[in-house]
């Protein structure tokens, strides 16, 4: 019995998810090749014949290496989005009376489970230049000819913010709910006006929420696909993308590896911080 | 301003940002022109051209079985991962399952699809077979659902009362009978939640099946972004009204379904 529950699962998790990051790394060290598969044999003519002409090929070219810096700063613009707009939400949702709070956290959430491409295809509507948000722009007399916001670098953030809003709030919720009264209550009583009891007691103590939602958000932005791809042109070439690029366009399977491999070490860090701070949806299905 | 009013306000303009372009969808779904930013009149033609288009319809049959298939899998395979995390104490290897699960959770979906395309190109190398198709689809969204599937599962299993088994043991129930008649009714509910977010998943994901799918093997989602990427389609639309519709049905069933568990704590 014993040996079922704990083997099932790991033998599948081996098959098909250490063990292929371990192919990741091997084909990252061969060439490309014209052929199936269309990547060199590590080992040949028995010697070793991987190197590390795909990572020396990363640091040289511009483009590789600024695909990864605009993600980073995207993510982090995007995260940053996210906690500005998000925890406000929180916020409110924490202060709403109790049978409030969890049909606004179940609307908070819903978006997230509604199809993820068909929100982000809303956007190319409402951000065309024949699209609402140029429209009413042009109406209320801001802007005087039509407005192109997609594609754009603006169009990707915006696009991501609104993706992953609801991996901000609930972290956020979370820590702000665990907040005994008594604490701000008892600061309140010594003198201290609301937004002296914010800035001294609620906001530190929701700390920790906000970092948990910052590494949700910011992991996925990071290494994000579909948002840049619909939402941004040629002048946002985020990892993501060049990957894809790379594997689908270009066939070169090695480089794409490598590629991989250099977004891995990057994320390494936060992704272990988001696993100790536990999974976003956890909170919201609780 | 008083906190009052803020609050308001703070959640006036976040539900407006999260359910606009929801809205929009599903409001231009109706609309008659082609154009899909001027209103020009209420329709529902475009559902009518949606049922005749039979590369969306069989994308749509495929993804639902597809999906269906898939989640049993995750409902399976997170439901031992699930069990063995929090019921069976330290093992070896605790760690390292608990850690797998939790990154197939937090990676780069790019980053999981192009490693797994290489694990199925390496099956065909090593066995001859059997190439990829609708198979490896359903092994890429297994291993995704099922991390989702384990935290449901957990978390119901760390809310769990004990002494309920306890008391059907010292009762003489079997270990066997146990399971069937008291754990497995109380983790139900957890399980179809857990079945639901793996089948939505399923039914949601571009980029993994973009890697892992066959020759032939076309998801809805797959059909859906190269259309997207061509520009707006007023089918499209409808398509993303229907889909919206049960993906809010399919929560409110999750949500009714975990919140009774909740309720029973």
């Amino acid at each position: 019995m014993r040996r079922w529950l704990v083997g099932v699962p790991a033998l599948w998790l081996v098959a098909f998810f250490a063990g292929p990051f371990l192919l990741i790394l091997k084909v990252s060290l061969s060439q490309a090749v014209v052929g199936q598969p269309p990547f060199t044999p590590l080992f040949a003519d028995g010697g070793f014949r991987g190197s590390l002409v795909n990572f020396a090929v990363l640091l040289e070219d511009e483009l590789y290496v600024e695909a990864i810096l605009a993600s980073l700063a995207l993510a982090a613009s995007s995260t940053l989005a996210c906690i500005l707009l998000g925890y406000p939400m929180a916020w409110a949702i924490a202060g709403a009376p109790k049978y409030w709070r969890a049909p606004l956290l179940a609307l908070v959430a819903l978006p997230f489970v509604t199809s993820f491409l068909i929100r982000v295809y809303a956007w190319i509507g409402l951000l065309r230049p024949t699209g609402f948000l140029s429209a009413l722009l042009q109406s209320l007399g801001i802007i005087d000819g039509p407005l192109a916001l997609v594609p754009s670098t603006f169009a990707v953030a915006l696009g991501m913010t609104y993706t992953y809003l609801p991996f901000m709030v609930l972290p956020i919720y979370a820590s702000l709910e665990k907040i005994d009264p008594a604490l701000t209550a008892a600061a309140a009583d010594l003198g201290a006006k609301p937004g002296r009891v914010f800035w001294s007691v609620t906001l530190p103590l929701s700390l920790p929420g906000v970092l948990a939602g910052s590494l949700f958000v910011f992991v996925p932005a990071v290494g994000e696909f579909v948002v840049p791809e619909l939402l941004g042109g040629p002048g946002t070439p985020m990892i993501g993308k060049v990957i894809w690029q790379e594997f689908f366009n270009n066939r070169d399977w090695p480089l794409a590896s490598a590629l991989a491999v250099v977004l891995l070490a990057l994320l390494a860090v936060p992704i272990a911080l988001a696993q100790r701070a536990g999974a976003p949806t956890a909170e919201g299905l609780r | 301003m008083t906190a009052r009013s803020f609050r308001l306000v703070a959640l006036g303009l976040g539900f407006a940002f999260l359910y606009g372009p929801i809205f929009w969808i599903v409001a231009f779904s109706f609309n008659e022109g082609r154009l899909v930013t001027l209103w020009s009149g209420f329709s529902t033609k475009w559902y009518g051209e949606l049922a005749r288009n039979r590369r969306l319809v069989d994308a749509a049959l495929f993804s639902l079985v597809v999906a269906a298939v898939s989640a049993s899998l995750a409902t399976l395979l997170g439901a031992l991962a699930g069990f063995a995390l929090s019921r069976l104490g330290r093992f070896r290897g605790r760690g390292l399952l608990a850690g797998a699960l939790g990154a197939v959770l937090t990676l780069p979906e790019v980053i999981l699809g192009l490693a797994l395309l290489l694990a199925f190109v390496s099956i065909d190398a090593w066995l001859g077979g059997p190439g990829r198709g609708a198979w490896t689809i359903v092994v890429a969204h297994a291993t995704l659902g099922m991390a989702y599937v384990t935290l449901v599962v957990r978390a119901r299993l760390a809310g769990f009362d004990r002494s309920l088994e306890e008391a059907a043991l010292d009762l003489g129930a079997t270990p066997a009978g146990v399971f069937l008649h008291v754990t497995l009714p109380l983790i139900l509910p957890a399980l179809g939640g857990g079945w639901l977010i793996a089948f939505m998943l399923s039914l949601d994901d571009v980029v993994l099946a973009s890697f892992v799918a066959g020759p032939g093997a076309t998801t809805l989602p797959m059909v859906v972004f190269s259309s997207a990427r061509l520009g707006l389609n007023p089918q499209i639309n409808a398509l993303a009204t229907i889909m919206v519709g049960i993906g809010a049905l399919a929560v409110l069933i999750a949500v009714w379904l975990l919140g009774r568990q909740e309720r029973q704590r």
